[in-house]
C-alpha cells in the first residue's frame, strides 16, 4: 500500500462516525438504560430508587404477566408453524407457474405483506365486521351463526393469528421460492425418470433440500411473532385489551398507561432475553446444518 | 415413464395449478373488497347482500376523507419521515459498510461483531428508553423524534459490507495508484458499481419506515404530527361509522407502498431476500 495507514485510519473514523454516533445514541444507550431502570422503581420519565431484583420477582406472582406470556405463546403456536406450512404450500404451487403469470400470482400473495399494519387492520375489521362484513354474509349463507370475532374472547387471538398469517406469509413465500429455485432441475428430471410419485419426490428431494430455508423461515417467524403488538393493539380498540394481553402490550401498558417505567423495563428485559436466546439457538442450528451439508 | 403415469402426472399438475390460482384470488380478495367498498356510496356499503361491483361508483369517500380529516398533513409527515429515514440510513450505513469492508482500522472487528449482534435485539423491547431519550431531547411530537430510533438498520450495513467485499481488490488499488482520494474512490468507484443494491435497499427502507406503527404511535400525541399509518387508526370520531370513508383512508395510506412494490417488484423482492438471507 502506498497510502500510509494513519490516513486510512482517519478516513475510516470519519466514515464510521455518523453510523456509530447514531448507533450509540439510539441503540446501545437505550439498551443499557433498559437494563438499569429494570432494577429501579422509576416512573416512565424520571429517576427511581434501586430495588434490586424486586421487579423481576414480582413478575412471578403477577397474573397479568402470566396471561401475557401465555397469550404470546398461544399466538406463536397459532402463527409460526401454520403460517410456515401455508407459505410452503403456496410456494410449491406458485413455483410451477411460468413467467409473467407467475409474477402476477406471486404479487397477489405478496401484496398484503407490503401494506402497513393499520391498513391490514382496517381491511379485516371491515371484512369481519359483525353487522356488514362480507365474511358474515358468507356465514349466513352457510347457515352458521355470526360471531363478533374481535369482541369475543375465544375468537380474538385465533382471528388475529389468521390475519397475521395473511399479512406476513408473502415474506416466507418469497424465501421458499428462492429456495425452490436453487434446487437443480436435473434432480427432478431424474426422479421423473424413476417414475417416483409426486409425494415421494417431495419427501425425498424437495423437503430435505429445502430444510435450511424452512428452519430460517421458522425462526424468523418465531422472533417476529414473539414481538406481537400492533395487531393486538389495533383490534382491541374499543374492546377489552386485558383479555388479550401479550408481552409487548404489557410493556406498553405498564410504562405508558400505568407510568411504571421500572416494572415495564423488567418485562422488556424478559422479552429481550427471550428473543436473544432464540436468535442464538437459530444461529447455532444453522451453523450445525451448514456443517452437516458440507 | 409410461404413458399412463405421465397422464396422471399432468392431470394432478393441472389440478394443483388451478387450486393455486383459486387460492391466490381468494387470498387477495379482502384487498379487492376493501378498495371496492371505498368506492361505494354510504347506503350501498351497508346493504345486507354481496355486491362485487358498486352500483354507482363514487369518489365521494375519498373527497370526504381528504377534506374532513388531517390526512393531507399525515401524508406530508409520512413522506418527510420515510424519505428522511431512508436517505440518512442508506448514507450512514453505506459509509460504515464501506469502511468495514475496505479499510483497516483499530476496532474494525469489534464494530462488525457489535453490528451483527445487534441484529437480534428486538427494538420493540426498547420502546420505554427510546421514549425517555426522545423526551429528554425534547423531540416528542416532532419529525426528528419519529425518525431517530428508526435510523438503526444493522442489516443495511451488513448487506453493503458484503457487496463491497465482492468488489475485486484491484479496483481500489488502481484507484489508490491514481492518487484518488478515499472519498473519491467510494463515490466514483464503489457507489456506481452498487447502484442496484442501493436502489433496492432504499425502496425497502422506505417501505419499512412508511409502515412503521409502534414507535410513531408512541412518540406522537398531537394529531397534526401523526404519520398516516397511525393517524387513520387514531382519529375514529372523524369518521364515525362511515366505513367507506375509513376504507378510503386506508387505501390512501397503502397506495404509496403498494405502488412502490408494483413498480419495483424485482428490486423489492431482491432486497427482502437479501436482508433475510443474512439472518442465517
Amino acid at each position: 500500500m502506498l497510502r500510509n495507514s494513519r490516513t486510512e485510519r482517519l478516513v475510516a473514523l470519519v466514515l464510521v462516525a455518523p453510523f456509530l454516533a447514531i448507533y450509540l445514541l439510539a441503540f446501545v444507550y437505550p439498551t443499557v438504560q433498559m437494563f438499569r431502570i429494570s432494577f429501579t422503581d422509576a416512573p416512565l420519565i424520571g429517576e427511581g430508587r434501586w430495588v434490586g431484583f424486586d421487579n423481576y420477582l414480582r413478575l412471578d406472582n403477577d397474573p397479568m404477566f402470566r396471561r401475557a406470556v401465555w397469550n404470546t405463546a398461544y399466538f406463536v403456536l397459532m402463527t409460526v408453524v401454520p403460517g410456515t406450512l401455508i407459505a410452503l404450500l403456496v410456494a410449491l404451487g406458485v413455483s410451477r407457474l411460468k413467467g409473467r403469470f407467475q409474477a402476477i400470482v406471486l404479487a397477489l400473495f405478496f401484496l398484503p405483506y407490503i401494506l402497513p399494519v393499520s391498513v391490514v387492520y382496517l381491511i379485516w375489521d371491515w371484512t369481519l365486521n359483525f353487522q356488514f362484513g362480507i365474511a358474515m354474509h358468507v356465514l349466513d349463507w352457510l347457515g352458521i351463526s355470526r360471531v363478533p370475532v374481535f369482541k369475543s374472547r375465544v375468537w380474538f387471538l385465533p382471528a388475529v393469528a389468521g390475519v397475521t398469517i395473511w399479512w406476513t406469509a408473502g415474506f416466507s413465500i418469497l424465501l421458499f421460492l428462492a429456495g425452490l429455485r436453487s434446487i437443480p432441475a436435473e434432480i427432478y428430471e431424474a426422479a421423473a425418470l424413476d417414475n417416483s410419485t409426486r409425494w415421494t419426490t417431495f419427501r425425498r428431494i424437495t423437503w430435505p433440500l429445502l430444510w435450511p430455508i424452512t428452519s430460517l423461515v421458522l425462526t424468523i417467524q418465531l422472533i417476529l411473532q414473539l414481538k406481537i403488538f400492533d395487531q393486538v393493539y389495533l383490534f382491541s380498540i374499543g374492546g377489552r385489551p386485558n383479555d388479550n394481553m401479550v408481552l409487548v402490550y404489557y410493556v406498553f401498558q405498564k410504562a405508558f398507561q400505568q407510568n411504571q417505567g421500572g416494572r415495564a423495563a423488567a418485562v422488556a428485559v424478559t422479552l429481550f432475553v427471550l428473543v436473544v436466546v432464540v436468535s442464538v439457538l437459530q444461529f447455532q442450528l444453522l451453523r450445525f446444518a451448514e456443517r452437516r451439508r458440507r | 415413464m409410461n404413458a399412463m403415469a405421465a397422464q396422471r402426472w399432468n392431470l394432478w399438475g393441472g389440478i394443483i395449478t388451478a387450486l393455486t390460482l383459486v387460492w391466490a384470488i381468494l387470498w387477495a380478495f379482502p384487498l379487492y373488497w376493501g378498495v371496492i367498498s371505498s368506492l361505494k356510496p354510504d347506503d350501498e356499503v351497508v346493504r345486507p347482500y354481496i355486491e362485487l361491483w358498486p352500483e354507482t361508483p363514487t369518489l365521494e369517500n375519498y373527497i370526504d376523507a381528504l377534506t374532513t380529516t388531517q390526512i393531507g398533513t399525515w401524508y406530508i409527515n409520512s413522506v418527510v419521515v420515510a424519505v428522511g429515514v431512508t436517505v440518512i440510513t442508506i448514507f450512514i450505513s453505506m459509509l460504515c459498510g464501506y469502511a468495514i469492508s475496505q479499510l483497516r482500522f483499530p476496532g474494525r472487528i469489534a464494530l462488525w461483531w457489535l453490528i451483527l449482534a445487534s441484529f437480534m435485539v428486538p427494538t420493540s423491547a426498547l420502546i420505554i428508553n427510546h421514549f425517555v431519550l426522545v423526551a429528554n431531547l425534547g423531540l416528542l411530537n416532532s419529525w426528528a423524534g419519529i425518525m431517530l430510533p428508526q435510523l438503526i438498520h444493522p442489516v443495511i450495513v451488513i448487506v453493503y459490507k458484503q457487496f463491497f467485499d465482492q468488489v475485486p481488490k484491484d479496483f481500489r488499488e488502481a484507484a489508490v495508484m491514481d492518487n484518488a482520494s478515499e472519498f473519491g474512490i467510494l463515490f466514483k468507484v464503489y457507489m456506481p458499481m452498487n447502484w442496484g443494491v442501493t436502489t433496492a435497499l432504499s425502496i425497502v427502507c422506505f417501505i419499512w419506515t412508511w409502515n412503521a406503527f409502534l414507535w410513531p404511535f408512541l412518540s406522537v400525541t398531537r394529531t397534526e404530527m401523526m404519520t398516516i399509518t397511525v393517524g387513520i387508526t387514531q382519529v375514529n370520531d372523524a369518521f364515525g361509522v362511515y366505513y367507506a370513508r375509513q376504507l378510503s383512508a386506508a387505501v390512501l395510506a397503502g397506495l404509496p407502498v403498494a405502488l412502490a412494490y408494483l413498480f419495483f417488484q424485482r428490486r423489492v423482492t431482491e432486497a427482502i431476500t437479501l436482508s433475510a438471507g443474512i439472518k442465517g
